[in-house]
């Protein structure tokens, strides 16, 4: 079955969704993700998802669920990239995605992740 | 309605067919309803003689009672061109109609000139005219009105079009000045256009300017918060501005809620915000 990579850089665990999200595989991320956070120690995630065209209301809350359980276990999480149609999608679906964080590109995203764990760690 | 006689009126007409053509040209021009501001003279020759031939040809096919039947296909088609066309040069719905009403007189002075001696078939071909003048004229107006509102239509969507600018104030800040009502079907357009310019340009800041937005009901303000919220999915952050102080009152008698929005009076301050947050700075030169 093909899953998602996770990358490792540094702290900070990198996910970058390059295919069709389907339910399954979004499960299957989920556990590998906070899997990852917990055995690397990392203090942030990243996932990009500029390369997403299709949301449905499932796959909104995957990733809200993603970002609170990394918060759960001390790690901070950014989405990249979300392109117009899928955030206009998610908003009139009524998922504004709060309390997650949200970034224009990676380099910016990377950025703002350094930003808050560098607070956070205070 | 109809005799039992057969109509002489297809025959009558393509006998008279030039002086019926020349009487209608002159009623049409006597009558303050030509418009030959609007229309030149060889248009309007030219569209009379072609919609009198059809209706030649639509007599003389048989089909004397009913300007909806097949027969009468080529006599519509040319008045549905017409209207259309007259829709666009501005004529009103009265001088459209005058075009086939006052073919009328001519056919009636024709019935009236031939048939003189036999009282009974003037009335009755009279009748006949009158009906199918009748139903040509309303069809008129319907194919004008149909003209009318295709243009109105196409004018609203123009209008969408124009009313939305997204413009560029500095590196990585965005504006978005909005004038006039905003409806569903425009704060769709103004949120697409302001989403994807944020993706264009890597702005990190929108300011929506609500100056020109002459009222705020909470229809409005969800569509503004929803904009708001889809631009913040998106890694941007966004100010509102130009909130009038009775606008304010309003948002906060409707209950609404827009605790979560950066929100500044005047787009001057919410610009000075802006530059803050991307870390940008003015400073004013002293000499």
């Amino acid at each position: 079955m093909d899953r998602i990579p996770i990358l490792k850089m540094g702290d900070f665990l990198l996910v970058t969704i390059q295919v069709d999200m389907h339910d399954q595989l979004a499960l299957q991320l989920q556990e590998d993700l906070t899997a990852r956070i917990s055995t690397d120690s990392a203090t942030g995630v990243l996932i990009d998802i500029s390369s997403l065209d299709v949301v449905d209301s499932f796959i909104g809350r995957m990733i809200a669920n993603i970002s609170a359980m990394a918060r759960v276990l001390d790690a901070q999480t950014v989405v990249t990239g979300m392109r117009p149609a899928v955030a206009i999608t998610l908003v009139e679906l009524g998922m504004t995605l709060e309390g997650v964080l949200t970034a224009l590109n990676v380099e910016r995203g990377m950025a703002l992740l350094r930003q808050k764990v560098a607070a956070h760690g205070e | 309605m109809t005799s039992a006689t057969p109509s002489r009126l297809p025959e009558l007409v393509s006998r008279n067919a030039k002086p019926l053509l020349a009487s209608w040209l002159a009623h049409q021009r006597a009558s303050s309803a030509a418009r030959l501001d609007l229309i030149s003279n060889s248009e309007l020759d030219d569209q009379s003689k072609r919609f009198l031939a059809s209706v030649e040809a639509a007599l003389n096919a048989g089909s004397y009672d009913d300007p909806s039947s097949n027969g009468w296909t080529d006599a519509r088609e040319l008045l549905r061109e017409i209207s259309r066309s007259r829709a666009i040069q501005g004529f009103s719905p009265n001088e459209t109609a005058s075009f086939v009403f006052s073919l009328k007189q001519p056919l009636f002075d024709l019935v009236r000139r031939e048939l003189g001696a036999q009282p009974q078939q003037v009335a009755d071909e009279t009748w006949r005219i009158s009906l199918i003048v009748d139903q040509l004229g309303l069809f008129t107006m319907e194919a004008f009105q149909q003209s009318r509102e295709e243009i109105i239509a196409r004018q609203q969507q123009e209008l969408l079009e124009l009313s939305t600018p997204v413009v560029r104030l500095w590196d990585r800040i965005l504006a978005l000045p909005l004038v006039g009502t905003l409806d569903s079907a425009r704060t769709q357009v103004v949120m697409e256009s302001l989403l994807e310019r944020i993706v264009e340009t890597g702005s990190e800041v929108a300011i929506i300017d609500i100056t020109g937005v002459p009222t705020v009901d909470t229809l409005v303000a969800q569509h503004l918060l929803k904009t708001v919220a889809a631009t913040r999915l998106m890694g941007a952050d966004c100010i509102i501005s130009g909130i009038r102080p009775q606008i304010a009152q309003t948002i906060v008698h409707l209950g609404v809620d827009l605790g979560a929005v950066i929100t500044k009076a005047t787009l001057a301050d919410a610009f000075a915000v802006a530059l803050k947050m991307t870390g940008a700075s003015l400073t004013s030169r002293s000499t």
